[in-house]
């Protein structure tokens, strides 16, 4: 093994993606998902039983196409990494059980680590090592947090803040299903967004200028009201500015916190991962005020922010680079893992 | 020639390496009664039998991996599990029916009831003459499973339910007899098949009507 270049292999179940990355150090080889998103459209939200069976449908095939694409032999990687949490629970526990038995039949390391973690580690494929500490944005479907990482990679991560209450990209697929868009909602209201007057109709900024914690759900309850008393008054609903306005409040309260939480951890470099990194609206707005504060911003392709084994790979190579210490044979997948725990 | 026997259908995490030369001979085996501990248990489990037979993986010819039914998180646990050791060694996989190997530690009786424990109030079960399965697996009320003429019953759902004949001794699927249901294949060099879970129930999912309104 090329101690600073790992060959890592990474497994990703947390959700609805069947993700296996092969990355050697912070290159990319290979980025194989499978998603059960089509199977969970009809039910307006990730059912779990529905992707746990589809996670263990796709395991090998995912695998063996990772494989292929990397060009590598199973016998070839160095270590195995899976995220142990968080996520829904018997979601990971199909992931962790693939990776104990890749370890165990091959005699490999394996390291069971943090899916958030693995949002912010990603980037370091797409943009190469990075010195210095940052600020990161994490909004998914599940998650919208900010955290303080002394070195990307590391096993320190601090939480500054959290949603307390509905995740940003939960947010957006209520807003969807009330709007008669798709699950997920993201992609629809953003390319509805780009239709609509984003100053239409003012819509609340929770918590805007406190802390570090963020709140969608009174959001999304506003929204809702907006357009049921539209409907009521028998008024048309005008849905492109309803989904330009609401994303522009999600992107405004999103960024503002975050360059606020940079600005106040004095640090040069922001982040942002996750799903809702997607968005085209948060891009924009991220880089223009980034570029206001002096913050240099990192933001993986749309790819690479949702969910995919090659970021967990990611986090898996700078482990093993450093030095850390395996996980043990009888590795927990742990649904409500905190940030802070980088390795299990 | 060694096969890694796996089975996560029931509380009892199962892992064993078994010869199946000729009669099958159990080598090693863990067997540990948790209903919840699948995902902890399993990987250490198969790494003892390892150890104590004294044998490397790549030794392996195989492995057979219970396919249930069973409560489907643990049962995921064991074929996925199963799945990944036998690919990533280049090696066959080979299914049995949970049941059937309680069914064959059966053999010697006429017409046994398999049943073990489906939760909610229902036993999964098959029937068995002289250890070939004859009706099921299904899913059921205890009190809605065919017992006419049964001799005796086997598995867990005797003791959670009186099915008015002998229960035998076996509760969970024997390592040796999970392997003597995929012998055959083993010696035969059967093509490997896909690992399919016996479910036997659709997930508890249903399609959300129109969105609740909000404003009273």
């Amino acid at each position: 093994m090329s101690s600073d270049q790992p060959l890592v292999l990474g497994i990703e179940t947390s959700c609805d993606e069947t993700g296996v990355g092969i990355v050697r150090g912070t290159t990319l080889l290979a980025d194989a998902v499978a998603s059960s998103v089509d199977e969970h459209a009809r039910f307006g939200g990730v059912v779990p039983e529905v992707a746990s069976r589809a996670h263990l449908q796709a395991m090998v095939p995912t695998l063996e196409r990772a494989l292929a694409t990397a060009g590598v032999r199973a016998a070839d990687v160095d270590a195995v990494a899976v995220t142990a949490g968080p996520g829904l629970a018997g979601a990971l526990l199909v992931g962790v059980a693939a990776a104990k038995a890749y370890a165990l039949a091959l005699g490999k390391p394996l390291y069971g680590i943090n899916h958030l973690a693995a949002h912010v580690a990603v980037d370091l494929l797409e943009h190469g090592p990075l010195d210095e500490p940052c600020v990161a944005l994490l909004v998914s479907g599940g998650h919208s947090s900010l955290l303080m990482v002394p070195r990307v990679g590391g096993e320190d991560v601090v939480e500054l803040g959290a949603t307390v209450d509905d995740a940003a990209g939960e947010a957006y697929d209520k807003v969807a299903r009330l709007l008669g868009l798709p699950f997920p909602g993201g992609p629809p209201i953003d390319r509805l967004a780009a239709e609509g007057d984003p100053d239409a109709i003012a819509f609340p900024r929770a918590m805007r200028e406190d802390g570090f914690a963020f709140s969608f759900s009174g959001l999304k309850t506003a929204v809702a009201r907006w357009v049921e008393a539209r409907r009521r008054a028998g008024e048309p609903v005008p849905i492109a500015d309803v989904a330009a306005s609401f994303q522009e409040a999600v992107a405004d309260v999103l960024t503002a916190k975050a360059i606020r939480a940079a600005a106040d951890q004095g640090v040069e470099h922001l982040i942002i991962g996750g799903g809702v990194a997607a968005n085209s609206r948060l891009r924009a707005l991220a880089q223009q005020r980034c570029d206001a504060a002096g913050i240099r911003l990192r933001v993986p392709r749309p790819g690479l922010c949702t969910d995919n084994g090659a970021m967990v790979a990611a986090l898996g190579a700078q482990l093993v680079a450093h030095g850390a210490t395996p996980s043990a044979l009888d590795l927990p997948a742990d649904s409500a893992l905190p940030v802070t725990d980088v390795l299990v | 020639m060694l096969v890694l026997v796996i089975d996560t259908s029931s509380a009892a995490v199962t892992a064993a390496l078994v010869d199946v030369s000729g009669q099958a001979t159990v080598r090693a085996e863990r067997v540990t009664i948790n209903a919840r501990g699948h995902g902890e248990l399993l990987a250490p489990s198969i790494a003892a039998c390892l150890s104590a037979a004294g044998v490397a993986p790549a030794e392996l010819r195989a492995v057979v991996a219970g396919t249930g039914p069973g409560p489907f998180t643990g049962l995921r646990v064991g074929l996925v599990t199963a799945a990944v050791f036998a690919a990533t060694l280049g090696i066959p996989t080979y299914g049995v029916c949970s049941l059937d190997a309680l069914g064959d530690a059966g053999r010697d009786e006429p017409a046994l009831l398999v049943a073990t424990d489906a939760r909610r109030a229902e036993v999964y079960w098959a029937r068995y003459a002289r250890g070939a399965r004859v009706d099921g697996p299904a899913v059921s009320r205890p009190a809605e499973v065919p017992t006419d003429g049964i001799t005796a019953v086997a598995g867990q759902g005797a003791d959670l339910y009186d099915f008015g004949v002998p229960v035998r001794p076996e509760r969970y699927p024997p390592p040796g007899s999970l392997a003597r249901c995929a012998a055959d294949r083993v010696r035969a060099r059967a093509p490997s098949e896909p690992l399919v879970p016996l479910y036997l129930r659709r997930p508890d999912a249903v399609a959300p009507g129109a969105p609740k309104a909000v404003t009273p």
